[in-house]
């Protein structure tokens, strides 16, 4: 992992993403096996780790009866700065992430958006030289997490190292260098995003008919034109791996002309799903599933 | 939602670019806090929560002043011949019961604590490992000395007036804060063991409850059967209960005060530690 980078782990729910990333952030030990970050041992030399990480979960870390600012000074204090310095820095915090005007009220009455900010921010109150980001946009509104996209970039911009966690290939793709997908707590596939992409197809031809019925034709046909078609849940959808909006608009095209009727189709990136599908040969549904099988 | 309006408007901006930039600079590491610097923070975090939410102290107020009205002139007469004598008896017992039974609550704050993600944030923080337990129990002995006081001055006002005087019932509320704060050791360790913030309560009291009753702090041990009379007598609340009378009347037996002091060490020796490595690895 590149210093001043974002690196992603990508997975389904259950994948082992937060128990990895809670295990190097020290929160647990590993039953087996060893692990370093930064140089440090994260049994042998926990304090050290402690002091150059920061951990942004799932669940918002933050004080629910304290208000913003207090979270901030709380934290400010905690990691030894003077009561002054703790204070001005808070301010300079609430500022910086838009939370001035809600600094005094209790983060129990904050929206999911600003929680997350303030997660973010208390995160941030001493620099971190790695910091972890677990799911930091789940749960939020398009505009909520645009603005926290907004302020990973502005971080990694000011050259802090992020490793993100999240089940989104969307977010992954748009602020990771490098990408690790996981599964029952296994690396399966590592690269840059558009490796990723590649080795699965850049994308896919979305198509769903008018009527169900015509659905063999219209298999058979993109079989033809784009080959490795996945028939859909809806019994009137289908897909294509697709690399280009040309081939896209050739397939489409020569349905017409055959007389499959179509309501309406899109070219979309590949889903996680689809990630998984071409990397395992099972889809991350299932492999949720199996993981509850197995824990069952 | 009691939810001001201003807060919805403030969400959809993030604070404007240059004041993010700085922000987000890179600020110098300082040195670690100190042990007592972060116990201290955590204290003050509990007094915060009391500020934000003054009713907390209700039951740590409203409790106490129940079982001393309640006592002296529901049992003062039939106990000791007169409910003013009863209060000379009972008044550094319920002292003691009060402070006791506010401990249970430090397992349960603590037990509420482990459900909200703030725990985690906590355990990756480079400070001295048991600085958030020692710290919100340096913030509940406020709780225990808000209590007592309580205790003592509706004793005052009833009519109670202790021989030793100020200094005496200081040292006794001094003594009886001491003490609970070892005490409430136990409670953070059940606070941690057990699922949820009710059965810390229930098994709290379960605990305390027949102890605190099986003391002194009622009834004068002779009156019971032998048996019982010995379990009584070696109870470390009697021997806390005849220590805070002692002190309260300037007739204190130094004896009962080192004992009650060395049943304190004995209870953090092995509780703190036990919580410290509980609250590290739970969860």
């Amino acid at each position: 992992m590149r210093r001043g980078s974002v690196y992603g782990v990508l997975g389904p729910n259950g994948a082992g993403k937060t128990t990895t990333i809670r295990m190097l952030a020290t929160l647990l030990r590993p039953d087996a096996g060893s692990a370093r970050v930064l140089g440090h041992d994260i049994v042998k030399e926990a304090d050290a780790v402690r002091s150059a990480v920061s951990l942004t979960g799932q669940l918002a870390s933050v004080d629910e009866d304290l208000t913003g600012r207090e979270n901030l000074i709380l934290l400010g204090r905690l990691l030894g700065l003077k009561r002054d310095a703790a204070k001005a820095r808070a301010a300079e915090l609430l500022d910086g992430f838009g939370l001035t005007e809600a600094a005094t009220k209790l983060v129990k009455h904050y929206s999911g958006g600003m929680r997350r900010r303030l997660d973010i921010a208390a995160s941030l109150v001493v620099t971190p030289e790695l910091m972890f980001l677990d799911e930091p946009t789940t749960g939020l509104d398009p505009h909520a997490r645009n603005q926290v996209w907004d302020i990973i970039r502005a971080l990694v911009g000011g050259g802090t190292t992020i490793l993100l966690c999240t089940q989104y290939l969307d977010e992954a793709d748009q602020l990771a260098e490098g990408i690790a997908v996981i599964d029952h707590g296994k690396v399966i596939a590592e690269g840059t995003p558009s490796q990723l992409k590649a080795s699965v197809g850049s994308g896919a031809l979305h198509v769903r008919l008018l009527d169900p019925e015509q659905r063999p034709d219209a298999e058979r046909l993109l079989s033809r034109e784009l080959g490795g078609v996945h028939l859909e849940p809806d019994p009137a959808a289908l897909s294509a791996p697709c690399a280009t909006g040309d081939r896209a608009a050739e397939a489409i095209a020569e349905l017409a002309r055959s007389g499959v009727r179509i309501a309406d189709f899109s070219l979309g990136q590949p889903s996680l799903d689809e990630v998984f599908l071409a990397l395992t040969g099972h889809t991350a549904e299932e492999s949720a599933e199996q993981q509850e099988e197995q824990a069952a | 939602m009691s939810t001001n309006p201003a807060i919805g408007a403030t969400s959809t901006t993030v604070g404007d670019e240059v004041a993010l930039r700085k922000a987000l600079a890179s600020t110098p590491r300082p040195p670690r806090a100190s042990a007592l610097s972060a116990a201290l923070t955590f204290g003050w975090r509990g007094m915060l929560k009391v500020k934000h939410v003054p009713e907390q102290l209700l039951d740590v107020t409203i409790t106490p002043v129940m079982f001393v009205l309640m006592f002296t002139y529901l049992f003062g007469g039939a106990i000791a011949g007169s409910t003013g004598d009863y209060l000379d008896y009972i008044l550094p017992g319920i002292l003691v019961m009060s402070v006791l039974f506010t401990t249970v609550y430090s397992g349960v704050a603590l037990n509420t604590d482990l459900t909200r993600g703030v725990v985690d944030r906590f355990r990756t923080l480079p400070i001295w490992r048991p600085a958030p337990l020692v710290g919100s129990l340096l913030g509940d002995s406020v709780r225990y000395l808000v209590a007592g006081t309580v205790i003592i001055v509706l004793g005052v006002a009833l009519g109670y007036r202790p021989d030793a005087g100020v200094p005496g019932v200081v040292a006794a509320l001094a003594l009886v804060v001491v003490f609970a704060f070892a005490l409430s050791w136990v409670f953070t360790t059940l606070g941690l063991l057990l699922r949820s913030p009710n059965a810390v309560m229930n098994a709290g009291f379960m605990g305390i409850f027949p102890l605190t009753f099986l003391s002194n702090v009622f009834v004068e041990p002779e009156t019971l059967p032998a048996g019982l009379e010995a379990f009584v007598e070696v109870n470390p609340i009697s021997i806390l209960a005849t220590a805070s009378r002692g002190l309260m009347e300037g007739n204190a037996d130094a004896g009962d005060i080192a004992v009650v002091l060395a049943t304190g060490v004995v209870l953090t020796a092995v509780f703190m530690p036990l919580t410290t490595r509980l609250y590290r690895t739970r969860g």
